[in-house]
């Protein structure tokens, strides 16, 4: 959801719903002064909906299952579940960032060599979708009706290794890639900021000590070992500021 | 049919950092100039807020402020007998598009190239003979010398008020900078950085080792400085948030920070935005630049005459740009001929990570240049006799963040997940810290840029292709450098550390630095290189190419400030010497 207060299309555009001030004639052509007009960022655009937008009924179980195991509940904190990580990926999937869309897609597609990176003809979001489905199928072969949300703890960390390995051939699927997309993936969800719908509550943060989005840190740099005493806050400030939901 | 625009005096392609200053420079000489931008308008208040910046997903893992592959990659190989394909995501470099280009989000590292560099083969064969410098080292000598340079040099740290300690000024050594670097005529505009924890135990261990450490020169200011055009950086807040990311203090040196409050002003300098620039047009004697063409944001064609071309777009666009416009002769591998795409290279960067149990570090108090650095074991500051390599690179202790996606620190054997990696991770977060080699690469017959023969851009010109690994040197310095990041980690007495060289092979994957080298590069005579020693094209008098691609190795440090040092001493000849009597200023 692109927020319409974007500079960057009100420039293109030449016109905006939001500033009374008239675009210049040549947007794109700057003489004799810093553009600027009020009123304009290009601030981030926060997750809006509580709701998953692209994952099926039958992927979020995969993921909410995947990802705990990436990152349990334990001792330390909340896993990647209690912290809303599906959550996160799915509204990551459903953007840009799901189609792959900053990314060099064209082809031909070889499978290349370790060191020549990423090769896949699937974004992310395709990615998810072709693995999910030839996963739980993989499953499904072996013990009837079952998927991988189905299975217990040990047996779905065995999965997972193997994918990460690179051992666990699918059909279709480059299982590898895809752990290692769901893993960074995972990561993102724990430890980002909480606008992008996941790191509930900052837990992600406050498990390991990092203060967030704080910005001045001069008062700390001779205080040799000792440890900060600040909570963290996000970019929409912290729990504590906002009186109503 | 490209539409034809009037003429200007001067057309700088892309404005970033090198386009910053030649604009800067040009103007002042009087002429007309029009900056060619394929990216957007970027600024402080309204791009780089302090509202808004400290945000690692968007930045750094979704690269809000790097360029897309999605328009314009390189191919990718390892070597010629492995198929190229593209580099699909960005990984191992992070180039920047739009106004300020990638000086926006760099660290701040700021070296000279040592003497040694700019004359690296007469010097080496000098001291250790042709056995040293094996046929496949294809290393030159520069055409320009430290001492040439030196004055531009000392005319960038002013602009950018870089902080630090000198360590030789005039031929006396001065105590706490570098031993080892060339003589400066002035100190640092500002002091040093005040060091947190883990840089300062670092630096602690070096020197018991007998090592001579010293701060990293920062272009994160240690104070609020006013530069010579009347600009005002502030003072650094070790937020973390400094490589990869824009500064929203004012207090990283980029373009936006010490040159275009100046510079948009000027009636003679005029910049267009969403163009991108995608060839250099030649009249029919292929002797002289006459214009660029380049497509709007609507895909329309204007074709834009100019009397003087600079090239300021970034070393894989600008050698790109001079490949796809057919202006030189490409280097063949196989029979050493050609110049146009040789001496690539990298830098080499293994690490080792430092883990302790009782010392809190706090990691998320840094900057992208809070460091000590140790030269002793870079350039030819050491004896190389009976090592089988030549050169070498530095050792920093730097504390630039904790932003806990890109923070990794556990130890050796850790899983890469689940209930054991979440412990570690959480175990080691505020006591662990890595030192890393900004180590050297040398050039290589083998190693080269051309164009690919199958993928292509938006445009439909072919990519890029690059060839390149680590080679036989790169890897042997290396080793002996880890021997050294061990020597001092252990001295730090550790809980335990980790190793992590690179290699063996080049792998385009995982971040390593946006410091790609060669391909138009610089020297004394158009059989060897592209450039001449003004950054003057051979062929071609009235185009100028800036950037890294004119380095013909990669010495152990950043490559910035050697950039810019390039940049104001041709500069320089452009407004004192070709503006006069335009033509070539170097005879073949």
């Amino acid at each position: 959801m692109k927020s319409h207060l974007n500079r960057r299309s009100f420039l293109i555009a030449g016109a905006s719903a939001s500033v009374a001030v008239a675009a210049p004639a040549q947007a794109r052509e700057i003489q004799g002064q810093e553009p600027w007009q009020p009123h304009q960022a290009d601030a981030p655009d926060p997750v809006q909906s509580p709701n998953y937008l692209s994952f099926t009924a039958g992927e979020v179980a995969f993921v909410e299952a995947a990802t705990e195991r990436l990152i349990p509940a334990d001792d330390l904190g909340p896993g990647a579940k209690a912290c809303n990580v599906p959550l996160f990926i799915d509204h990551q999937l459903a953007g840009a960032y799901g189609r792959g869309q900053s990314w060099y897609m064209q082809g031909p597609w070889k499978k290349g060599e370790k060191t020549q990176g990423f090769q896949s003809r699937l974004g992310p979001a395709d990615m998810y979708r072709a693995a999910i489905k030839a996963i739980d199928a993989h499953v499904s072969g072996k013990e009837v009706g079952k998927k991988f949300s189905d299975l217990a703890g040990d047996a779905q960390d065995a999965l997972l290794s193997d994918m990460e390995k690179g051992t666990l051939t699918l059909d279709g699927v480059d299982t590898a890639a895809f752990f290692k997309l769901l893993l960074q993936n995972t990561k993102e969800g724990m430890f980002s900021d909480p606008i992008y719908g996941g790191n509930k509550d900052m837990a992600g943060w406050k498990m390991i000590g990092f203060p967030g989005a704080r910005y001045d840190y001069r008062d700390w740099v001779d205080k040799h070992g000792q440890k900060y005493n600040l909570p963290p806050i996000g970019l929409k400030g912290g729990p504590g500021w906002n009186q109503k939901t | 049919m490209a539409r034809k625009l009037p003429s200007t005096d001067v057309v700088l392609v892309g404005f970033g950092w090198t386009g910053a200053i030649m604009g800067q420079q040009l103007t002042d000489a009087g002429l007309d100039v029009l900056a060619i931008e394929r990216g957007s308008w970027r600024d402080t208040p309204t791009d780089f807020a302090p509202t808004f910046i400290q945000d690692e997903l968007r930045y750094r893992y979704r690269g809000h402020l790097f360029e897309e592959t999605a328009r314009e990659t390189v191919t990718f190989r390892n070597s010629a007998d492995q198929e190229a394909l593209p580099m699909r995501k960005l990984g191992s470099f992070l180039p920047g598009t739009g106004v300020g280009g990638s000086i926006v989000h760099w660290n701040g590292q700021t070296f000279r190239f040592l003497p040694y560099d700019f004359e690296i083969r007469t010097q080496t064969l000098a001291r250790y003979g042709q056995t040293m410098v094996p046929d496949d080292l294809t290393i030159q000598d520069w055409g320009v010398t430290y001492d040439e340079l030196e004055p531009y040099f000392t005319e960038f740290e002013a602009l950018t008020g870089i902080s630090g300690q000198a360590g030789n000024i005039n031929g006396q050594k001065q105590p706490g900078g570098n031993p080892f670097e060339g003589k400066r005529s002035k100190p640092y505009p500002t002091p040093p950085m005040k060091q947190t924890y883990g840089p300062t135990l670092f630096a602690q261990a070096a020197k018991a080792e007998g090592m001579s450490p010293f701060p990293c020169p920062s272009a994160n200011m240690s104070q609020a400085y006013t530069n010579p055009l009347g600009v005002t950086l502030g003072p650094c807040t070790y937020c973390g948030f400094c490589e990869k990311f824009a500064c929203g203090n004012y207090s990283k040196a980029s373009a936006q920070t010490t040159i275009i409050p100046v510079l948009m002003k000027k009636k003679n300098f005029t910049l267009r935005t969403e163009c991108d620039v995608i060839k250099i047009n030649l009249d029919s004697t292929g002797k002289r630049a006459v214009s660029v063409t380049y497509v709007d944001a609507q895909g329309e064609e204007y074709e834009q005459p100019a009397d003087l071309i600079v090239v300021c777009s970034y070393i894989t666009h600008n050698v790109h740009l001079l490949m796809t416009s057919g202006i030189g002769t490409q280097y063949d591998p196989q029979t050493g001929k050609g110049t146009l795409g040789k001496n690539y290279c990298y830098q080499l960067t293994p690490s080792v990570d430092v883990f302790f149990d009782d010392k809190i570090l706090n990691p998320f108090v840094g900057a992208g240049a809070l460091g000590m650095i140790v030269d002793d074991w870079n350039g030819d500051n050491f004896d190389h006799t009976g090592l089988g390599f030549i050169h070498g690179g530095y050792i920093g202790g730097y504390m630039t963040t904790g932003r806990p996606i890109e923070t990794e620190m556990v130890p050796e054997g850790t899983p890469k997940w689940g209930k054991k990696w979440k412990q570690a991770f959480v175990k080691n977060y505020l006591t662990s810290m890595a030192l890393a080699l900004m180590g050297s690469t040398m050039p290589n017959r083998a190693n080269y840029l051309d164009l690919d023969p199958t993928y292509r851009d938006v445009y439909g010109n072919p990519l890029m292709r690059m060839t390149y690994d680590f080679k036989q040197n790169d890897l042997k310095m290396q080793d002996f450098a880890m021997g050294k990041m061990t020597q001092i980690a252990q001295a730090m007495k550790p809980r335990e550390i980790k190793k992590s060289p690179r290699g063996p092979h080049y792998d385009i994957d995982p971040y390593q630095s946006t410091h790609n080298t060669g391909g138009a590069i610089m020297g004394a005579n158009p059989q060897e290189s592209v450039l001449n020693r003004y950054l003057q094209h051979w062929d071609v008098p009235n185009l100028f190419v800036m950037g890294a691609g004119a380095f013909p190795h990669n010495s152990g440090y950043n490559p910035t400030e050697t950039v810019s040092a390039l940049a104001l001493w041709s500069a320089n000849a452009i407004r004192n010497t070709y503006l006069k009597n335009p033509g070539p200023l170097v005879q073949a």
